[in-house]
């Protein structure tokens, strides 16, 4: 590294450029991580922070729109219940509805009709558990719309009437709306759609979307197994998130301006040291007729990119994890998370030490003899 | 002056060495049978039209080009049997190169350019580096990076840093290009003065019929064919 920290200091112009174009990628990536670990939090926190291992979907259901299409009954709940290596199987209602507050403020809701006492249901963090009928859970990010315990919610055109009594105590959201947990029954009520005081079908207290489920130990079941016994179309909660409205389109477009971006930063740590190196051409075949060897050269031209690439993803991602947490909490779906950051942050490292060692393949290149005759 | 080379010095061999470029038609021989030898302590300077051949000889004496035909030795060791990563730590440990402006490594300073020789060869200098700046009197401008130095200056760097190996051959390829005709004299006489001091064999080509004076004795290079001048 004799040479290469010496250059550094003597071209700190050219490097600092450089350093400040991985430095802004890096910030880049950071803010791309987080808005896309945010749009997963909006997008599927319901079942991401549920137990739920797997999701039973009614057989034949579109998969892109499914929780809200999927119709199951108990039949298939105890189907799937009497199986040896699940541990419970409840019915699970998901229904994205429109509300109004009792100040006529407009509430989008995920209605998640669960069993009560069940293990979907989930621990609330402010308030009390769902007691009855026509109550409700929200989930705690609810409360930035302004509602607060013993408001009273009314669902549109349907008209029931929802209690407030308790808030979750982490987001929980589906489809990028607040989740509202109700009992199962209520929900029932609400998705078969008759008014106060219609006649109600008669299966309707039998209906629900999906049969949630969860392994014994949280071990995935045997899915084929139990479909073939159930009749159902059964998904690991992972690939359901698929299922959850619009996710995989957000999910995909995110990982295209990644891909892009881990693409753009190979390529641009690369050109920057293939023209680095061929600026140098001269002192390197110097080098080369004095004894250098190619691995000596080539250490040295790596350990200045990875000097350089350290720094500047180590800058990046300072800036970057102070813009998040200026973003953070407002309103634009962002959450800052450990793993992918890191898994960027290492890639944007290893493509970067990728590209510059298409430069040092130059390095192995040059001709001691060039050393000799006309200078430049 | 010791050296660390148990080799016995015998200075600097070619015999009825060839290299030619191209074939058939096209061939050109850049050396045609060239014999040469330079004893330790002697400095033989190499004149000649641009084109005869001079800067292959040079590539050739030091290992950085391998002839067509004909044995190429440096002591008691014979480069042509060589591979080439042998070669290159060869180079290293008994051969100094003098080049054109001094070919310096812009991002280091003078006594940084001998101390990479240092780190290369991965053993200190016999001769303490500072001690070498001193003896080309560039002590004052030891820690100038090249953009500060003159013509002059470089060169005497360039000529340290050759030193820094104690090499057994030196091989000084138009070591005045850039000089004006005082530095020119200075830059030879330096030369001389250290080839006889430490006692390495001395090759230097250059068409600066000005500085021959210094030189012991001096060929004429013409079509590859080297013969007294």
């Amino acid at each position: 590294m004799f040479v290469a920290l010496r250059e550094l200091a003597f071209a700190r112009t050219r490097f600092g450029l450089m350093g400040a174009v991985v430095a802004l990628i890096s910030v880049l990536m950071v803010l791309l991580s987080g808005l896309s670990s945010g749009l997963v939090v909006d997008g599927v926190s319901g079942l991401l922070r549920s137990p739920i291992t797997a999701v039973a979907f009614a057989e034949g259901t579109r998969t892109d729109s499914a929780f809200t299409r999927s119709l199951v009954s108990s039949a298939e709940r105890d189907a799937w219940a009497a199986r040896d290596d699940v541990a419970d199987a409840e019915l699970l209602g998901t229904a994205i509805v429109n509300a109004r507050n009792d100040d006529g403020t407009p509430v989008d809701l995920t209605l998640f009709g669960v069993e009560r006492g069940g293990f979907v249901e989930p621990a609330t963090g402010e308030g009390r558990a769902l007691a009855g009928e026509g109550e409700v859970v929200l989930s705690s990010s609810a409360r930035d719309e302004g509602v607060e315990i013993g408001d009273v919610l009314t669902v549109d055109r349907v008209g029931t009437e929802l209690e407030v009594v308790g808030f979750t105590t982490d987001q929980r959201t589906f489809g990028h709306v607040d989740i509202g947990f109700l009992d199962l029954r209520t929900w029932q009520e609400v998705h078969v759609g008759v008014p106060d005081g219609g006649p109600l079908p008669a299966d309707t207290y039998d209906t629900a979307s999906v049969v949630a489920l969860r392994g014994v130990d949280g071990a995935l079941p045997d899915l084929a197994a139990g479909d073939a016994a159930a009749g159902t179309a059964a998904r690991t909660v992972e690939d359901a998130f698929d299922s959850s409205p619009g996710y995989s389109a957000e999910i995909m477009t995110m990982q295209l301006i990644q891909g892009f971006l881990y693409a753009i930063s190979a390529l641009v740590v690369g050109a920057f040291f293939t023209l680095w190196t061929v600026q140098r051409t001269r002192e390197l075949a110097v080098m080369r007729a004095i004894g250098a060897s190619t691995r000596y050269l080539v250490t040295d031209g790596l350990a200045q990119a990875a000097i350089l690439l350290v720094a500047s993803v180590g800058v990046g991602l300072g800036i970057g994890l102070g813009l998040g947490a200026l973003v953070t909490g407002t309103g634009m779906p962002f959450a800052l998370e450990t793993g992918p950051i890191v898994t960027g942050a290492v890639l944007l490292l290893g493509l970067g030490l990728a590209g510059a060692g298409v430069a040092t393949v130059r390095i192995a290149r040059v001709d001691p003899v060039t050393a000799l005759g006309e200078n430049r | 002056m010791t050296t660390t080379t148990s080799t016995t010095r015998t200075g600097l061999g070619l015999h009825d060495v060839t290299l030619t470029f191209g074939d058939g038609d096209t061939q050109v021989a850049a050396l045609d049978h060239v014999d040469l030898a330079v004893a330790p302590g002697e400095i033989v300077a190499v004149v000649g039209p641009s084109g005869a051949g001079k800067s292959s000889l040079l590539a050739v004496a030091g290992g950085l080009t391998r002839p067509t035909s004909g044995r190429v030795t440096v002591d008691d060791a014979e480069l042509t049997q060589l591979s080439g990563r042998a070669l290159a730590r060869f180079r290293r440990d008994h051969l100094g190169f003098v080049f054109q402006s001094g070919n310096l490594v812009p991002a280091l300073t003078a006594i940084d350019q001998l101390r990479l020789v240092e780190k290369i060869t991965g053993r200190p200098a016999a001769t303490p580096p500072a001690e070498l700046l001193e003896a080309v009197g560039m002590t004052p401008h030891a820690h100038r990076r090249p953009g500060r130095l003159s013509g002059g200056e470089r060169q005497r760097v360039g000529i340290a840093r050759a030193l820094v190996a104690s090499p057994s051959v030196l091989l000084v390829d138009e070591p005045t290009a850039a000089l004006d005709r005082r530095r020119s004299h200075e830059i030879v006489e330096l030369l001389a003065r250290q080839t006889h001091d430490r006692g390495f064999a001395t090759v230097m080509v250059t068409h600066d019929h000005d500085v021959l004076e210094h030189c012991d004795r001096v060929l004429e290079m013409v079509d590859g064919r080297l013969s007294p001048a």
